[in-house]
């Protein structure tokens, strides 16, 4: 087992100045981020933004120039060592669609040395899959819980989760990051998710970072946001005098309010104005992402 | 990356090709088996009904050409012992042929679909989240197709050549023929099988330039892989037949077909590496020489060609090639 020298950071992921150029854009702009060990990171940003340019950076699926350490690994000449480390989900649909339960189990226990058969087949004995299945008779819900049993079932250190749960019905969504939370995360483990349903991870991520155009404009604990970031509903009387703290983002209600949303502003100055609360992870994206479209 | 890998990632694409590596073989052996079945109702009915007719007369026992079978052997000069005893193996490598055809056809389109069919329905992702090296898998996909699938088809080809035999064999004694002197004797199935094992490795290393040629179109094209593969070294070999015929290159149209475009799409099919083999200072004159050409002295002649070597080290440089282009690919 190769035990990475380098590891002694704190950090399963440290990237410096990514840049990943396509033929007509740019998908990466001198990105830098760090993501600690034991976290769960959020990689959130619309579509488009380099969420998933920076994921396959991290697993070593494509060439591109910075420096990047993935757990004291160059993804780009020591991907064979790494991935014994990491796994990734990257889809719901990734799945070889001829490949049955049994032989999918064989095969990872056969190539993956921190693979265990035994608490993968308890994790499948809770579901509806049978050996025999095939992946192409699930559905979409039935191949992500294969997918995680498999997952779960390896003792790695970094888990990368590109949107695991898109298209899957609320039961499955919520099913699935329960389980990651109970039976797999623990403190020497870290994971990095990304994820449009920002409302439905919130509450597990412990760090969030925000990407837009191929830079990273925000990286917080989640455990900040409250003391750098509120929202306050104000009557349309003292608008001017709340623009004059420059607010991030407003936006109007109906019967003449308006609410404001606040970085680093202390609350003691925001009380005249109005009702104050702590905003959603949802409203800051909203704010921060503003006219990424237009 | 452990020891058990290579093992498990062959048995990979066993579990996804078993169609073509499993059951292709079986059933064109079985339909060998029942075609020259019917063949034989068809003859001994035909023959009935001659008799009946008057042109075969049958006393007791049923005669050809009233030639008594039981008789056919004992009178024989022995040179026509020798020619029985070609054309009885000759008739045992028709009879293992079948699955060999096929795999021709197997392998080919299991080499362009290997490193495409995982990009299209993007599994390459899962494999490539595991720990296996792009070479541990693309080396697995040629093993597959340069000795698992030729292993598969040789067990299925020596599976029909013996019940070929016995089927011939019953239907000689029900002509009260022997079996033994007509067939098991002069016959040499055991030469004939273990001559047909020992083509193995010269398959493996002939059919290198096609294997590499086609996992190298599978891992690089974004669609079609088929008509690309077909279509670079075809347009090619035109392009050199046009400028032959302008006397402006000289370069022998022939050459190229031969040794480049067949060799690149072609060298799958088991026994074209019969082209390279020599046959020097054998006298073909009737069944029994035929045999003689494949001595295993004839066969690994083969392996004294520049053409098969040549071959080999295209066929190694583009599979790197392909190990390459899979490990950089970023199309999914």
């Amino acid at each position: 087992m190769n035990i990475p020298a380098t590891d002694t950071s704190g950090h399963a992921v440290r990237a410096r100045g990514l840049v990943k150029r396509y033929p007509n854009k740019l998908a990466l702009d001198r990105a830098d981020f760090d993501i600690p060990t034991g976290r769960i990171v959020g990689l959130i940003g619309p579509n488009g933004s380099g969420k998933t340019t920076a994921l396959k950076a991290i697993l070593g699926l494509m060439q591109f120039e910075g420096e990047l350490d993935v757990l004291g690994f160059d993804p780009r000449t020591q991907r064979d060592e790494l991935m014994e480390h990491v796994c990734f989900i990257a889809d719901v649909a990734i799945l070889p669609r001829w490949i049955r339960v049994r032989e999918a189990i064989e095969f990872v226990a056969g190539v993956h040395p921190r693979f265990d058969r035994v608490r993968c087949e308890r994790f499948l004995a809770n579901t509806q899959l049978k050996p025999g299945m095939r992946v192409r008779e699930m559905s979409k819900g039935m191949i992500v819980q294969l997918h995680l049993a498999l997952v779960m079932a390896i003792d790695a250190r970094l888990l990368v989760l590109d949107e695991p749960t898109l298209g899957l019905d609320i039961l499955y969504r919520k099913q699935f990051y329960q389980r990651l939370l109970e039976d797999y995360f623990d403190e020497n483990k870290t994971i990095l998710v990304t994820t449009h349903q920002v409302e439905e991870i919130e509450h597990i991520l412990t760090d969030v970072m925000f990407i837009r155009d191929g830079k990273i404009v925000l990286t917080s604990e989640m455990e900040q946001l409250p003391n750098r970031y509120t929202e306050v509903m104000l009557s349309a009387d003292c608008v001017d005098a709340a623009r004059a703290l420059n607010p991030l983002d407003e936006r109007s209600l109906p019967f003449g309010k308006v609410v404001m949303l606040f970085d680093g502003v202390e609350r003691t100055r925001l009380e005249p104005f109005g009702e104050m609360r702590t905003p959603g992870l949802a409203d800051l994206f909203v704010a921060t992402m503003k006219g990424t479209y237009a | 990356m452990n020891a058990k890998t290579f093992p498990i990632l062959l048995r990979r694409e066993f579990w996804e090709n078993k169609g073509g590596f499993f059951w292709a073989p079986i059933v064109s052996a079985g339909l060998f088996l029942l075609l020259t079945m019917m063949a034989i109702v068809v003859g001994e009915v035909a023959a009935k009904r001659a008799a009946a007719t008057g042109k075969l007369s049958i006393d007791g026992e049923v005669m050809i050409n009233g030639l008594d079978l039981g008789t056919l052997t004992s009178k024989m000069r022995p040179e026509d012992a020798q020619h029985l005893a070609g054309g009885v193996d000759l008739s045992l490598v028709m009879a293992s042929s079948w699955p060999f055809m096929v795999l021709g056809f197997v392998v080919f389109f299991y080499c362009l679909g290997a490193l495409y069919d995982e990009r299209k329905d993007r599994s390459v992702l899962f494999w490539k989240s595991l720990p296996v090296s792009d070479a541990e898998t693309v080396w697995s996909k040629v093993a597959s197709a340069s000795l698992l699938a030729p292993l598969l088809a040789l067990a299925a080809g020596l599976a029909a050549m013996f019940a070929f035999l016995i089927v011939v064999s019953l239907v000689v004694l029900l002509h009260s023929g022997n079996p033994v002197t007509l067939l098991w004797g002069p016959g040499s199935p055991l030469e004939v099988a273990a001559l047909l094992v020992a083509t193995i490795p010269v398959h493996l290393v002939w059919a290198l330039p096609t294997i590499g040629w086609l996992l190298l179109c599978s891992a690089w094209a974004r669609t079609k892989p088929f008509l690309w593969a077909v279509l670079i070294p075809v347009s090619a070999g035109l392009l050199v037949t046009w400028f032959d015929l302008m006397q402006s290159f000289d370069m022998q149209t022939f050459w190229f077909w031969k040794n480049v475009v067949a060799r690149l799409l072609l060298s799958v099919f088991p026994g074209t590496w019969l082209d390279v083999t020599q046959f020097a200072g054998i006298d073909v004159d009737g069944p029994k020489d035929l045999v003689r050409l494949f001595s295993l002295k004839t066969l690994y002649s083969s392996f004294l060609s520049l053409n098969i070597w040549i071959g080999a080290v295209a066929g190694i440089a583009m599979i790197l090639g392909a190990v390459r282009l899979r490990r950089w690919r970023d199309d999914n």
